[in-house]
């Protein structure tokens, strides 16, 4: 398989970048990482004109901590960087946990957090991420540069709020209030598909209380799920497994999956409420929940340890068999 | 370098681009003239003639096309040949020098970690890539390494093997 025709240019620069952006309007698109486009491009589901690639541009591939403890990735930080951080498992254990559970190894050497973020895919890990976490996308375009909430920038399915001449050059996650725990697990068949169910938590205490929550969900709904009932249901009080137990059942309702070849939808709502109670337990004050750190096989959550067991031990060797023996 | 496409007469060819391309396979220094859309895998396989980068799925899954760019393994069948301007391209032909086979290929010969040979040259490439960050891993970290390779036939126990032998081979090699 092949891309139709179009384009292509390398700019050396932001402002380049933008001008070729504005010269091709709706038929230019970004090229960051790759690893969706150029799929999406030789399934002709994306047929760009004009591509841009960013792969050049001095000064994005930064990962890096303000003082304040706010958390800036840049536009061509891939996977690999995020994984290796060891900034991220000091400081952010929901980032820690979701890193080695993007796609795969290799695909993980070449894809971005922005770019993910941009694809809005809705089993997509990184934007259930950074929406739990209250993150925020930065856009630069003609008239300068703007910040722009998660929960406002993906719009829907594949689709978010960049104006055709804008491009994403940061994320950014606000420093946490209070002792930041949480992590991100997700359920898959074999590495490299796409989530059968993700979950990720971020909790902020202090003084013995949850000062703040979020919870979001991948791959069973539409978009990204931003749980905000469940992660309220946290908030003002000491995590209890009461509370706990409460803000599981809101998030397995605010959950919309349907039942595919993945699994019924019952089975991913399930899968939900024990998400948000595993990782809920594991973590306390400012303990890290690392997504596949801490108990073994439980890189992808997989109650029956046949998908989670993939993850961690086997490689790649149950492609099809797992999601049916873990449900 | 020349690369035909099939006409099926929904694209316009009046115009077609163009883009000068410099880089290095297996060390040795290449121009090339493509197409934007030519993929890396295309061109290394019809373009250089290097046909030991193999095309699995297509899909960015299989891993059959992994090559190192800049050292770093990617799946050639997911990133444009223009792409490589200025990079250095390492591919299964690079392992082994004229006369002697590279501990990867002999660790794959002694635990007999191929059957039919089509996922070999990806896990090779991958697994150096692997031995170059982390020249002592266990079981555990070449199976995670090697995650995002596929292979059909050995259920993976040998390749695990075999990857494992290398690194004791380069290990005694580099004391």
């Amino acid at each position: 398989m092949y891309p139709s025709r179009f384009r292509y240019e390398a700019p050396r620069s932001i402002a380049e970048a933008i001008a070729l952006l504005r010269e091709g309007g709706d038929d230019a698109k970004v090229l960051a990482g790759g690893q969706s486009l150029v799929p999406l491009m030789k399934l002709r589901f994306a047929s760009p004109e004009l591509i841009v690639d960013i792969n050049n541009l001095p000064g994005l591939d930064y990962h890096r901590e303000d003082p304040d403890g706010t958390i800036r990735i840049g536009a061509l930080c891939r996977h690999a960087d995020l994984e290796r951080s060891a900034l991220l498992k000091a400081r952010q254990p929901v980032m820690a946990a979701a890193a080695p559970l993007i796609a795969d190894p290799i695909v993980r050497n070449r894809g971005t957090l922005v770019g993910s973020l941009c694809h809005a895919d809705p089993q997509g890990d990184w934007a259930s991420v950074v929406t739990a976490l209250g993150g925020f996308v930065v856009a630069r375009g003609p008239g300068g540069r703007r910040t722009i909430p998660i929960a406002d920038f993906v719009t829907g399915p594949f689709q978010n709020a960049l104006a055709p001449d804008e491009i994403a050059v940061e994320a950014i996650i606000p420093a946490p209030k209070g002792a930041l725990a949480g992590g991100y697990l997700k359920l898959e068949r074999r590495v490299g598909d796409f989530a059968t169910v993700g979950v990720a938590v971020a909790t902020e205490s202090s003084g013995g209380k949850v000062t703040r929550a979020g919870i979001a969900l991948t791959g069973v709904g539409g978009s990204t799920i931003n749980a905000t009932a469940a992660a309220e249901a946290l908030v003002g009080q000491p995590l209890s497994a009461e509370s706990i137990r409460q803000a599981a059942d809101l998030a397995a309702e605010a959950a919309r999956p349907r039942t595919d070849h993945r699994g019924s939808a019952e089975y991913k709502r399930h899968m939900v409420r024990t998400f948000v109670v595993r990782i809920l337990s594991r973590g306390d004050g400012g303990e890290a929940a690392a997504g596949n750190g801490g108990e073994a096989g439980a890189g992808n959550g997989s109650e029956a340890g046949a998908g989670g067991g993939t993850q961690n031990s086997a490689g790649n060797g149950t492609a099809d068999g797992g999601a049916e023996r873990a449900a | 370098m020349t690369i035909v496409y099939e006409d099926r007469g929904d694209e316009d060819t009046s115009d077609v681009p163009v883009n000068r391309i410099r880089f290095t396979i297996n060390g040795k220094k290449m121009v090339a003239e493509v197409e934007p859309r030519l993929l890396l895998a295309h061109l290394i396989r019809r373009g250089v003639g290097l046909t030991g980068t193999h095309i699995g799925c297509d899909t960015t899954n299989c891993g059959a096309c992994t090559v190192l760019v800049d050292g770093r393994p990617v799946k050639s069948c997911t990133m444009l040949a223009v792409q490589v301007d200025g990079r250095a391209v390492e591919t299964v032909e690079g392992l082994s020098g004229a006369s002697e086979l590279h501990p990867l290929q002999e660790g794959f010969k002694a635990e007999h970690g191929l059957q039919c040979g089509f996922c070999t040259p990806g896990m090779m490439m991958a697994a150096k890539a692997l031995l170059a960050e982390n020249p002592d891993p266990t079981e555990d970290e070449v199976r995670w390494g090697l995650s995002g390779n596929l292979c059909r036939c050995t259920g993976y126990q040998n390749i695990v093997k075999s990857v494992l032998w290398a690194a004791d081979k380069l290990r005694a090699e580099s004391s």
